[in-house]
C-alpha cells in the first residue's frame, strides 16, 4: 500500500521469498518495493471491488440515514497469543466498536506501521487473519496505508483500523445509554478476563504455561440478532481495556441510578482465576476482546439472554445484575461470600499493551 | 480452584458471621496489621458481615506505605545514572518521591524494569554485565528472605554487578510501638506471610506485656472471619494469647531455613517508618560480609532533600488513628491514578483498598 492510496489488485510475481524475507525501509517508500508488497500481500488477501478502484480514496455508496464512524490502534505485545493475533484484534476491535453503537459495520480502513526487519511471513499471517475475520464479519477492507520505520523505532508492527457502519434511527440512543432506568437488567455474553490473561501468559518474561485462550471475536452478528428481537436494548459497550468493572462504572458515573452486580453470576474460567490470583489481578478489570455488556429492559431480558446464548460467542452469557434506585452513581458488587463492595473504575494501567 | 474455593465458602463465612454476632458484647477495634488483609477484607466486603460492635482498622503492614520518601529519592538518583538498571516490584514505580517517581524517570529514559521475582532481576544482571543492576528490596520478613537468598546466590555465581537496595523492615517493633503510643485497639489480626517465616514467637511479648491477643490469619474470607471470631472470643473471655488460625501455612517455629538466610545476610538497624518515626532495630541492613552487594555502599549518588506532602495523613492512617475517609485529600486530590501518599499507590495500601472497594 502506498500512502493513503487504495490498494491495487494487480498480482505480480515477486522475488520475495516469504519464508526468509524481512520487511525493508523500501517497502514503505511508495516505490517499487511498496507496490510489490501491496500486490503480493495486501491486495491479494483483502481483494474486493472497492479496493480494486485504485483511487486515492475508497469510493463507497451511501446507505441509511445515520452513520457510525470509529477508529482504534493496536499495539499488543506479543503479536501472537493463544486465540488470535494483532490482526484479529484490529478487525474485531473496530467491528465491535461499531456494533455496540447499534450499527451494522460495513467498511474498514487499515494502516500498518511496520518496524524495519519484521518478518514477511509473520506479516502475512496477520494479514490473512484480518482478511478471514473481515470476511466472516461481512465487512470490507476498502483502503489502507503502510509505513516502515527504522529498526527500534516501533515494536514489530502496529495497526490502526477505522470503520464505518450504518444504523437505524431507533438505535441512535444506544451508545449514550440515555434510556437506562432502574429495573433494567445487565447482561454479558460470557466469561471475563480471558484476553488479558492469555496475552499476559504469552509474554515470555513471565515464563508461565497455561491454556488460556483469548476471547477475541467479532460480535456484530450476535448483536444484530439481538437487536432484531428486542427494541428494549438501552445500552451496549464492549468490555475491552479496563474490563467489565470499568464499563459498569462508566454506566453509572454521573447518573441518578446505581448498579448492583451479583458476583455469583459472573463467569470466570478456572485458569483465568488462577493466573489472576497468582499475579494479583482482579478479573473485573482484565481486558476482554469478545465481550459486550448490554443493559436491557427487564421485560425483554430473558428473551435477549436466550438469543445471545444461541451464538457461538454467547454460550456462557448471563444476567449479572441490574440498574438500581439505590447507590446512585455507583456500581456495587454483592460478593460471593455475602459481603458488599464498590466497583470503581480502573485506575492507572493494569496491563500495558494488551490490545 | 482447589485450596481457594474452600476458604471462600459462603456457608462457612456466614457461619462465622453468625457465631461472631452470638458472642460479641463488647465494642472492640481490631487491627489487621497486614496490607494484604486490608485488601482482602475490603475486596470481599467483610465489614458488612460484622456486627456494629466490631470495628476493623488497618495497620502499618504495607511495606510500600511505610517506606520513606528518602528511599524513593535515592532510587530515583540511582536510576538517573547511565550505568544502572533498576529492577523493582510494580508497586514501587508510582510511589511519589520528593519531586519525581520511578515511573517519571522511566518515561524520561531511565532503565527501570518491573520484575515479579528477585530471580528475574538476577537474570537481567547476568545479561547486562556492564551495568549495575539494582534490585529494590522492599517488604517485611516475608520478602526479605528472598532478597537474602538472591544475595547468597549472586555470591556463589560471582554475579558481581547485582546489588540490592534494602528497605526491608521487621514487624514486631511497629506492633509494640503502636500500643506504646496508646493507639486504641483491642487485638491484632496477625500477619500471615510474615509469620510463615518468623513463626509465632515474635508476638509472645504482646499478650504478656500488653494484655492483648494476636491471631495469625490467612487471607481468604473464611480465614479472616474465623480469626475475627477467635479474637472476639479471647476478648470476651479476657484471655489474650497468640493463636494461629492460618495453620495450613504457618508453623509455630516458622521457616528455619529462611530465618538462617536472614541472619546470614542482614543485620538490624534503626529505621524510619511513616507515621511511627524511627523505631529501634526495625530495619534490615546488608551486613559487612555481603556489603559488595549493597547498593547503598557500592553506588554513590547525591540525593535531593526530602519534601513531605502537605495534608497527607498516611502516617495517622498507618497507625489506625484515622481512616482513609477522614483525609481531606482522599478521593479528590489523592486517587490511585494521581496519588499523593504511598497508601493510595500500593495495592496493599489502606487508602487504595477503601478507594477501590468501600467509598
Amino acid at each position: 500500500m502506498t500512502t493513503t492510496t487504495t490498494m491495487t489488485t494487480i498480482i505480480t510475481l515477486t522475488t520475495m521469498n516469504s519464508k526468509t524475507e524481512k520487511i525493508l525501509l523500501g517497502h514503505g517508500s511508495g516505490g517499487k518495493l511498496s507496490h510489490e508488497l501491496i500486490d503480493t500481500l495486501f491486495a491479494r488477501h483483502f481483494k474486493n471491488p472497492i479496493l480494486d478502484q485504485q483511487s486515492d480514496s475508497a469510493i463507497i455508496p451511501l446507505v441509511g440515514s445515520h452513520m457510525a464512524y470509529t477508529t482504534d490502534s493496536f499495539v499488543v505485545d506479543p503479536l501472537f497469543f493463544p486465540g488470535g493475533n494483532i490482526g484479529n484484534l484490529a478487525v474485531a476491535g473496530t467491528v465491535n466498536d461499531l456494533a455496540v453503537s447499534g450499527a451494522k459495520p460495513l467498511y474498514l480502513s487499515v494502516g500498518f506501521i511496520i518496524e524495519e526487519g519484521f518478518s514477511y511471513s509473520e506479516l502475512e499471517k496477520i494479514v490473512i487473519s484480518m482478511a478471514e475475520d473481515a470476511k466472516s464479519a461481512g465487512v470490507t477492507i476498502v483502503t489502507g496505508d503502510t509505513k516502515v520505520v527504522d529498526k527500534g523505532k516501533c515494536d514489530k508492527v502496529f495497526i490502526n483500523t477505522s470503520g464505518i457502519g450504518v444504523l437505524n434511527k431507533i438505535h441512535t440512543e444506544i451508545s449514550s445509554g440515555s434510556k437506562i432506568k432502574p429495573g433494567d437488567k445487565i447482561i454479558i455474553n460470557g466469561s471475563i478476563g480471558d484476553h488479558g490473561m492469555s496475552v499476559m501468559a504469552a509474554r515470555n518474561e513471565l515464563n508461565i504455561k497455561t491454556h488460556i485462550t483469548s476471547d477475541c471475536a467479532c460480535l456484530n452478528q450476535l448483536i444484530a440478532d439481538t437487536l432484531k428481537i428486542s427494541n428494549n436494548i438501552k445500552f451496549m459497550r464492549d468490555a475491552t481495556r479496563g474490563g467489565l468493572g470499568t464499563v459498569l462504572s462508566e454506566i453509572v458515573t454521573g447518573s441518578d441510578y446505581g448498579i448492583q452486580v451479583e458476583e455469583d453470576n459472573l463467569v470466570i474460567h478456572e485458569n483465568v482465576r488462577g493466573l489472576c490470583e497468582l499475579l494479583g489481578f482482579d478479573p473485573l478489570y482484565v481486558a476482554n476482546e469478545g465481550k459486550v455488556v448490554l443493559v436491557v429492559g427487564r421485560e425483554d431480558a430473558d428473551t435477549v439472554l436466550d438469543k445471545i446464548k444461541e451464538s457461538p460467542f454467547g454460550k456462557e452469557a448471563s444476567i449479572i445484575g441490574e440498574i438500581s434506585e439505590i447507590h446512585k452513581g455507583m456500581a456495587w458488587l454483592n460478593t460471593n461470600v455475602g459481603g458488599k463492595r464498590v466497583i470503581e473504575m480502573l485506575s492507572g494501567q493494569q496491563l500495558p499493551r494488551i490490545c | 480452584m482447589k485450596y481457594i474455593d474452600e476458604y471462600r465458602n459462603k456457608g462457612m463465612v456466614q457461619y462465622y458471621a453468625g457465631q461472631i454476632k452470638n458472642i460479641s458484647t463488647k465494642h472492640i477495634r481490631l487491627m489487621e496489621v497486614c496490607g494484604g488483609h486490608t485488601m482482602s477484607i475490603q475486596k470481599f466486603g467483610l465489614p458488612y458481615l460484622l456486627p456494629e460492635t466490631i470495628e476493623l482498622v488497618s495497620g502499618p503492614g504495607c511495606p510500600v506505605c511505610v517506606t520513606s520518601r528518602e528511599y524513593i529519592d535515592r532510587a530515583v538518583a540511582y536510576s538517573r545514572r547511565d550505568d544502572v538498571i533498576i529492577t523493582t516490584y510494580g508497586d514501587l514505580i508510582r510511589v511519589p518521591g520528593s519531586t519525581s517517581t520511578l515511573e517519571k524517570e522511566k518515561a524520561s529514559g531511565a532503565d527501570i524494569r518491573i520484575v515479579y521475582s528477585i530471580l528475574d532481576a538476577m537474570l537481567i544482571a547476568k545479561k547486562n554485565r556492564r551495568k549495575k543492576v539494582v534490585f529494590l528490596g522492599i517488604g517485611f520478613e516475608t520478602t526479605a528472605p528472598s532478597s537474602a537468598a538472591g544475595i547468597i546466590k549472586a555470591q556463589t555465581a560471582a554475579l558481581n554487578n547485582f546489588l540490592v537496595y534494602s528497605a526491608h523492615k521487621v514487624m514486631p517493633p511497629a506492633m509494640e510501638t503502636l500500643i506504646d503510643e496508646g493507639v486504641n485497639i483491642d487485638g491484632y489480626i496477625g500477619p500471615g506471610h510474615v509469620s510463615t517465616i518468623t513463626g509465632q514467637g515474635i508476638y509472645m511479648n504482646i499478650p504478656k506485656k500488653y494484655n492483648m491477643g494476636v491471631v495469625i490469619s490467612g487471607f481468604e474470607p473464611v480465614d479472616l472471619m474465623q480469626s475475627i471470631y477467635m479474637l472476639v472470643q479471647q476478648i470476651e473471655d479476657n484471655d489474650p494469647k497468640v493463636e494461629i488460625q492460618y495453620t495450613r501455612v504457618v508453623k509455630p517455629e516458622g521457616n528455619i531455613i529462611a530465618q538462617q538466610m536472614l541472619d546470614e545476610v542482614f543485620e538490624y538497624r534503626d529505621d524510619w517508618w511513616r507515621g511511627l518515626g524511627i523505631l529501634k532495630n526495625s530495619g534490615l541492613k546488608i551486613n559487612k560480609k555481603y556489603e559488595s552487594y549493597d547498593a547503598e555502599k557500592m553506588i554513590e549518588v547525591e540525593v535531593e532533600p526530602t519534601i513531605e506532602p502537605k495534608g497527607c495523613i498516611c502516617g495517622l492512617i498507618l497507625k489506625g488513628e484515622k481512616k482513609p475517609k477522614d483525609c481531606g485529600l482522599f478521593g479528590s486530590t489523592c486517587t490511585p491514578s494521581d496519588p499523593v501518599g504511598a497508601c493510595m499507590v500500593s495495592s496493599e495500601g489502606a487508602c487504595q483498598a477503601y478507594y477501590l472497594y468501600n467509598r
